[in-house]
């Protein structure tokens, strides 16, 4: 599985803040994506209905998700393919590679997949020999950089064009060094031309699915580029990565689910490409692959189901909480530390690869709730979040200075003559102290909060409490 | 209005209370205002979301049955927080999800909370105050305000009634400040990152004051304007509202 | 115990039961079967969808010609390469709708049939539907409709039949299950390949088509 770096997410937060070029990326994203959304959601008066469907959908299908499983399987076998059940990413390796070793595979051409990241699969053909190349041009672009993706729809939004450029000149090196890239449609046909023969040349095309429809045996991609219909299209074999939950009922449950997806990730009416995989090529078809697979992982997600995190199950990797996330907008994908950044992946890592490896995540939140409000699913992801806080809080595996403060806290708060008269007293002298300057610059025990604002000080007089008992309470302010 | 007094529970808030007495005696003047008698429960400290956002749902149900038991009696709930008052009306049932008699008592507490520029407005029918306020100001809505609470318009719509007052629109006004409770302390780099941002923000409008009807949020951007030495003032709306500009913003030194 | 077991076991357990009995099974066949639809567009309750088509196609880069008759098609497509300068060599789909287009009408195009391998630079195939709710081309794969067509030629020229157009996405499944099984591959199309992954500014073409032109035949 890919190795996990959310254990030090204050630290990756910090050098996230200091990366100019990040920053400069991050600032391009404050706009774009959230007023597309808004303006696709106003063009279609029935979206909000639809996102209610489409949770149902997926409520349907979680709660009966053995059944359709089984029947997606026995519809894939029927139609001449084969699922690969596969419970942890080891498993999911291997059935990958004996795959490609029957056909012989040199190189594998992959469209995007966030399972591919999850099961560290690149690194994995690297070790075997294997040559991988991410055809999705954002993919690529951080392939080149020996990166990870920092956002799920978007897996390159940290790369300025400039350093497209120059993972280019250091790669593409069958090319004139002297050649002009400063603008992205040189970029970009650059990389067309790169990758155009390496469609043509691979022995195997590896793509995710948004859905796999149990009905028909068929999986699906939503994509814009075309990449993946050429990954899945022109090799010997389709295999397809998808993990358990990406199952539904029928290509109307698919539909419906679809036409929230693109509106809530890029904007889009409807993504250029979805295309519908139903098994390898017919004897009398022209083209397409030979074999279908499909590696059905689990990876943790079985055990989701009837707990508290069953929701997040729901998920359909949109992007929208991402896109509209301030803590993801201020440091990016990268320092979340693992595959799934923003606050889905604050739920889901948490799920995947444990609290005491993920604590941070549930916690880095401001509980803003914007990324419920735009999830098209509708998961309730900041009260999943405090779920996860609440499985920190009573496991004891926090901070403890944050454990006894709020015990502390709670203490008074529970005793209210008792706060009243400390408030009381305290507050005096702290505002006593504060008048002044109306602020402290430095608190002792508060470096938290100066070290980067002033904390203002309590106003003359006392509690409000304390003032409004000296009044006789019940009295009118206007009289 | 409506002929007969109601009896409104004043949910003060830990932060007027503590930091913002003036904030409390606006509500309660705009309450009267609006033909509400206004009491103010001395059994109440803070609405515990800092336990129950920390993870601490024990002590966070223990607070809410205190509260709940305070309020018993009132017509309604009303806090100067957007806030407080989503904890009171969206998070006090489903902490008593296992307890069906609590759960009930917590849902028909609920029904009755209201944020208070919303209750002004939308309960009591408010649609204008006297008040003057000599200055151009940019309104900021608070994350459970606009969300929770469904505050937006009416805010807005009673402050262009203030005889004197220009508005300004903030972009990115959904954006949230970087409060977030104790987020703000644990996780002060990216909260500095986007208070940074909405300071921007608020200073792009050539606004001379900020406006938000949350303390949190004003005592997080006061601290960052005063900390840059920004002259742009921060208040509650209420005081706005209810014409009680006379104490210095938020921040500000005494006299 | 087979990753397959252990899954489905785990997720019984957590769902507190175990396999679906028969009458639960049914109820999910029943399901199935029944093709239930969910809320679509109320847009599509136009009189005129084959304007929709046309009008959502055009904000998808899409350009589109109108014409009577498949006799027109030659004349078409000729003017389009001719416009944007591209070489008037044609792939065409070996599909039985196509045969009767008098390409000999234009002498100076090359026409030849068959799947692309990646040597051809224009491309043309015959759609199985257009959906009018999002401007979409549903093309479906078979002996007369080779995938390769929709995606490596840099110009990609459909030729779509006005009665082929539908109101939503279920009207096309709809078509679909009425005729033959599920083919290997269905696409939705929905204008030319594109990509925002440099810098979030949009660039046609991709991997895919750099431009799409559909020849709108009205026969209805």
């Amino acid at each position: 599985m890919q190795e996990s770096r959310t254990r030090n997410f204050i630290g990756n937060a910090r050098e996230a803040l200091d990366d100019g070029n990040l920053q400069q990326a991050l600032d391009k994203m404050k706009s774009g994506f959230v007023e597309r959304r808004l303006e696709a959601r106003a063009r279609l008066p029935e979206f909000d209905d639809i996102r209610d469907q489409a949770r149902e959908i997926k409520n349907h299908t979680l709660a009966n998700l053995d059944y359709y499983l089984e029947r997606f399987e026995r519809k894939v076998t029927e139609e001449g393919g084969q699922v690969h059940w596969c419970a942890t990413p080891e498993d999911a390796r291997q059935a990958i590679l004996k795959i490609c070793r029957d056909l012989d595979a040199k190189t594998v051409t992959k469209g995007k997949s966030m399972i591919g990241e999850e099961i560290g699969l690149n690194d994995f053909f690297e070790e075997n020999g294997i040559e991988p190349i991410e055809t999705d041009l954002g993919e690529y672009i951080i392939q080149l950089r020996r990166e990870a993706p920092s956002h799920i729809i978007a897996p390159a939004i940290h790369v300025l064009k400039h350093q497209v450029a120059e993972a280019f000149y250091e790669t593409h090196d069958q090319f004139d060094p002297d050649r002009p890239l400063e603008e992205p449609r040189a970029l970009l046909d650059e990389a067309r031309e790169v990758l155009r023969q390496k469609f043509i040349d691979a022995d195997v095309g590896i793509t995710g699915a948004n859905f796999l429809i149990a009905e028909t045996g068929t999986s699906v991609i939503v994509t814009n580029e075309g990449n993946g219909d050429l990954t899945q299209t022109i090799p010997k074999a389709h295999v397809v990565i998808a993990s358990l939950e990406k199952v539904v009922p029928t290509l109307e449950d698919a539909t419906t689910i679809s036409r929230v997806l693109a509106r809530s990730a890029t904007g889009q009416e409807y993504s250029v490409y979805t295309t519908f995989s139903t098994g390898p090529r017919r004897p009398e078809d022209p083209d397409g692959p030979e074999q279908y697979h499909v590696i059905l992982l689990d990876n943790g997600r079985s055990k989701m189901v009837g707990s508290e995190y069953q929701e997040m199950l729901r998920c359909i990797r949109c992007g929208a909480c991402l896109n509209h996330c301030p803590v993801y907008g201020s440091i990016g994908g990268h320092a979340y530390g693992w595959v799934y950044p923003g606050p889905m992946g604050s739920v889901l890592t948490p799920s995947l690869i444990g609290v005491d490896e993920a604590g941070h995540l549930p916690n880095a939140s401001s509980f803003c709730g914007r990324c419920e409000e735009v999830c098209p699913m509708r998961i309730p992801l900041p009260k999943m979040m405090r779920h996860l806080r609440e499985r920190e809080f009573d496991g004891k595996t926090g901070p403890a200075t944050m454990r006894t403060g709020i015990k502390m806290w709670a203490f008074y708060a529970k005793r209210p003559w008792l706060y009243h008269a400390l408030a009381k007293l305290k507050f005096r002298v702290l505002g006593a102290f504060g008048r002044r300057k109306g602020r402290f610059r430095r608190l002792p025990g508060g470096a938290g909060w100066t070290a980067h604002r002033d904390f203002p000080a309590p106003q003359a007089g006392g509690t409000f409490q304390a003032q409004w008992s000296a009044r006789g309470g019940k009295r009118s302010v206007d009289a | 209005m409506s002929e007969s007094r109601p009896h409104v529970g004043l949910f003060v808030t830990c932060l007027v209370d503590l930091f913002r007495p003036s904030v409390g005696f606006a509500a309660v003047a705009l309450l009267e205002r609006a033909g509400c008698n206004v009491a103010v429960p001395a059994a109440q400290t803070c609405c515990g979301q800092p336990a129950f956002n920390s993870g601490d749902r024990a002590d966070a149900r223990a607070i809410a049955a205190q509260v709940i038991e305070a309020f018993d009696g009132f017509d309604y709930i009303v806090a100067p927080s957007g806030s407080c008052s989503g904890m009171l009306s969206k998070h006090y049932p489903e902490l008593f999800a296992d307890d069906p008699a609590m759960r009930a008592r917590a849902e028909a507490f609920a029904a009755r909370t209201h944020e208070l520029i919303s209750f002004l407005v939308d309960i009591r029918g408010m649609d204008a105050v006297e008040a003057h306020y000599d200055g151009r100001v940019a309104y900021h809505d608070s994350c459970s305000s606009l969300r929770e609470m469904k505050v937006r318009a009416q805010p807005r719509a009673l402050l262009d009634t203030v005889a004197g007052l220009a508005r300004e629109e903030l972009a990115f006004s959904e954006t949230c400040c970087g409060f977030g409770g104790t987020f703000c302390v644990k996780y002060p780099d990216i909260s500095n990152k986007m208070v940074g941002d909405k300071c921007d923000d608020i200073a792009a409008t050539g606004a001379d004051t900020v406006l938000a009807g949350d303390m949190g949020c004003l005592m997080n951007i006061a601290g960052k304007l005063k900390r840059r030495g920004s002259a742009i003032q921060a208040r509650h709306v209420a005081e706005v509202l209810a014409g009680m500009t006379d104490t210095p913003a938020i921040g500000e030194p005494e006299g | 115990m087979s990753g397959r077991e252990s899954i489905l076991g785990a997720i019984r357990q957590g769902l507190g039961r175990g396999a679906l009995g028969t009458a639960e099974k049914d109820a999910l066949e029943d399901r199935i079967a029944g093709h239930a639809r969910g809320i679509r567009p109320s847009r599509i309750d136009t009189a005129d969808l084959k304007q929709m088509f046309v009008d959502y196609a055009a904000k998808v880069d899409v350009t589109v010609d109108r014409v009577a008759s498949l006799d027109d098609v030659p004349d078409k497509v000729a003017d389009y390469l001719a416009q944007e300068n591209l070489p008037a060599e044609l792939r065409v789909a070996p599909d039985p709708a196509l045969d009767t287009v008098p390409w000999d009408k234009r002498p100076t195009l090359t026409v030849s049939k068959g799947a692309s391998d990646g040597t051809h630079e224009v491309g043309l195939t015959a759609a199985f539907a257009g959906i009018a709710e999002t401007g979409t081309l549903m093309m479906k794969s078979g002996p007369a409709h080779p995938t390769t067509l929709n995606f490596l030629p840099d110009t990609h020229l459909v030729v779509l039949r006005a009665s082929q157009i539908v109101g939503s996405y279920e009207d096309a499944w709809d078509r679909l299950r009425a005729g033959e099984a599920m083919p290997r591959t269905v696409n939705f199309i929905t204008g030319p390949s594109r990509t925002g992954d440099i810098e979030q500014t949009i660039f046609l073409g991709a991997h895919g088509p750099r431009r799409m032109h559909i020849v709108l035949v009205e026969d209805d």
